[in-house]
């Protein structure tokens, strides 16, 4: 159940306006992230969700119902917030039925609702215990026990996870997520960091300055980016730009890096692309190319549109389970994902091998895709 | 990070600079004190700092039931009662107000809230005169002027407003936004909130403005004087009318004994709630 709609959602602050009208359908049960920089709009849209703030215009359909006039309590709604908001005087068990005592939930069914919440997130045994006598990972826990207790048509998660450590961050990703396939339920969830976006959502909303910039799911996010704002929030380390000339001559249609008017280096293009750049042909575009796509030539895929060339190495960042390379492309600065065995000496040239069927093209002025 | 020890130079002056101060301004108490234990002819006969003879509680048996204040010879017992008559209400009602002032306007914005809370601040910097004049008028014209509840109360729950507002709203502002947010989404509204989330993490600053609000009532005089007459006055005024009732001898060490039964409930206050007064000023934001 849970099936969010929100029309030409406007928010204005005074003069500022922050939303600029955002639309977004969910189906049932759709675990969807709205993910961008901090200021984007992101947590004021959720507070527009859960009625906490009001939109200045637009519609918000919770279940095919229109619940812009009604309260938060009306909306069939739950939220788990980043600083956790336990009632610090309460209990556990006080905690999570603060709510449903608040709707009048009879009281047999209230302690089988508690003993289950209880169970599913392992809280047995915390349940006397004061917020503060636990550590970050249970409070956020009892949070989530507290928003799973009302058995809400939508569950809001505000940045749940950006104050606990690595490895608890790791932990409750999972968690949640196995939350969303037992519950059946939709989720909204806020973050800014991508990687909890990519491994959680079914559907991310990409935002930035009030506008949503790209709606998809997380596979068309990462290696079908709508603009570079998207390609290069998504993914880290971030998407490589480098600033190239389309030229075209005998047939083919190659690009060219260029210093002071001169060709300083080339790089040819897989016939899938040339064609969706022949409009561009004789201007400036922005290429992207992601770090992974940048490999030692060990660890070229077969078959794949290669151009090797020699860069040379200002850094290493050994990351374990590959190496990142910074390097440079005349001036501009790449980095590039090697394989942790390959030999790599700072100062030196090593040959690197870009992927170019995977490569990306922006319009340099505004920043939209080209091809 | 440098430890310093306990014996340093440094700690010795420090030690020696707050002791002098002590004492400095221990002395006077100590007058008092010494002297509402002498008889009056040892109050002529004996330097200031002498002790007494002996503990002679005669000075505060007579200061307490048969001193004459204006027209009665009944001691300031009557107008020591009138003090907690007085100040019991008007603290729990100004801290509840600020109590209420200060959720208001840190989690219940509202348009002009700002404006609102510069305004309330700048009561905290009006002098008890300027407000005797309209005060005055107010309660005449509502009828309750020269009593001292409601009369006398009201005033110094007007007065008081400013700063237990400012108290809570500064303690207020600390406790997380999203607390209010959870509690709304949970269904719990605007009265709900306060009772049951915010007033129970309170006790610190009730306490602080506990306690400032019994210091400052119970010591005013001004307002007092002004407000009240006679049998409905305050134990400040009391004392200064036992002190200008000048029979045939001035009787130093009944004064005495009764100006220190009139500061001894703000004395235990704070001996038994001083703690919570520093914890309060400290106590900061509390964690969700």
């Amino acid at each position: 159940m849970g099936r969010l709609i929100l029309k030409n959602i406007h928010k204005t602050f005074g003069k500022d306006e922050v939303l600029h009208g955002i639309n977004i359908e969910t189906e049932e049960n759709q675990f969807l992230i709205l993910v961008g920089p901090s200021g984007c709009g992101k947590t004021t849209l959720l507070n527009i969700i859960a009625g906490l703030e009001r939109e200045s215009a637009g519609d918000i359909l919770i279940n095919d119902r229109r619940v812009n006039d009604q309260s938060p309590k009306n909306r069939d709604i739950a939220m788990v917030f980043q600083s956790y908001a336990l009632y610090p005087s309460m209990s556990v068990r006080d905690n999570i039925l603060f709510g449903l005592v608040n709707r009048h939930v009879p009281k047999e069914e209230r302690e089988q609702i508690l003993q289950d919440v209880a169970h599913m997130l392992q809280l047995d045994h915390l349940l006397d215990r004061r917020p503060r006598q636990l550590s970050g990972g249970q409070q956020q826990r009892v949070a989530i026990g507290r928003a799973i207790a009302r058995r809400p048509a939508l569950f809001l998660f505000d940045e749940p996870l950006s104050n606990l450590d690595a490895k608890l961050r790791v932990e409750m990703r999972t968690e949640i997520k196995r939350l969303h396939q037992q519950l059946q339920t939709t989720m909204v969830y806020v973050t800014h960091d991508q990687i909890e976006a990519m491994t959680m959502g079914d559907l991310i909303a990409v935002m930035n300055d009030g506008i949503i910039q790209q709606l998809g799911t997380p596979d068309a996010i990462y290696n079908d980016p709508a603009n570079r704002f998207v390609a290069g929030f998504m993914g880290s380390p971030s998407m490589n730009f480098i600033p190239v000339t389309v030229c075209q001559g005998e047939g083919t249609v190659w690009l060219e890096v260029r210093e002071e008017g001169q060709a300083v280096s080339r790089l040819p293009l897989p016939p899938v692309l040339q064609s969706g750049l022949k409009t561009a042909v004789d201007r400036k575009v922005i290429l992207g190319i992601r770090p992974e796509q940048i490999t030692d030539p060990g660890s070229a895929r077969e078959g794949s549109a290669l151009h090797t060339m020699e860069l040379k190495v200002d850094m290493t960042e050994p990351t374990g389970a590959d190496t990142l390379v910074f390097t440079r492309l005349h001036k501009t600065p790449l980095v590039a994902r090697a394989h942790p065995s390959t030999k790599l000496v700072l100062g030196s040239n090593t040959p690197l091998s870009f992927h170019m069927e995977r490569a990306v093209f922006f319009d340099p002025d505004d920043g939209q895709r080209l091809a | 990070m440098r430890i310093s020890s306990a014996f340093s130079p440094g700690r010795w002056l420090i030690y020696g600079v707050l002791t002098l101060a002590a004492l400095f301004f221990l002395l006077p108490f100590y007058v008092m004190l010494v002297t509402a234990f002498k008889t009056m002819p040892e109050v002529y006969s004996t330097g200031i700092l002498a002790l007494p003879d002996s503990l002679n509680f005669s000075a505060w048996i007579h200061a307490w039931s048969a001193a004459t204040i204006g027209a009665a010879s009944e001691g300031i017992h009557g107008y020591f009662l009138n003090s907690f008559i007085l100040v019991i209400p008007a603290v729990i009602i100004s801290t509840a107000i600020g109590a209420f002032n200060g959720y208001v306007l840190t989690h219940w914005r509202f348009r002009g809230s700002n404006i609102f809370f510069y305004m309330l601040l700048l009561g905290t910097i009006i002098p008890f005169q300027i407000v005797l004049l309209p005060m005055a008028w107010v309660q005449g014209r509502i009828g309750i002027a020269g009593t001292l509840v409601p009369g006398l109360m009201m005033v110094h729950v007007i007065y008081g407003l400013a700063f237990t507002t400012l108290f809570f709203r500064n303690y207020y502002v600390g406790i997380p936004h999203d607390l209010i947010k959870a509690a709304r989404v949970d269904g719990a509204g605007f009265f709900s909130i306060f009772f049951r989330i915010m007033l129970p993490v309170s006790t610190p600053i009730i306490m602080v403005t506990a306690i400032w609000q019994f210091t400052m009532i119970w010591n005013n005089f001004l307002f007092g004087v002004v407000f009240t007459q006679g049998g409905q006055q305050p134990v400040t005024v009391a004392i200064n009318d036992l002190v200008d009732t000048v029979t045939s001898v001035h009787m130093w060490n009944v004064d005495m004994a009764a100006a220190i039964f009139a500061a001894l409930p703000t004395l235990l206050v704070y001996l038994i709630a001083g703690k919570y007064f520093v914890r309060g000023l400290t106590a900061g934001a509390v964690k969700g």
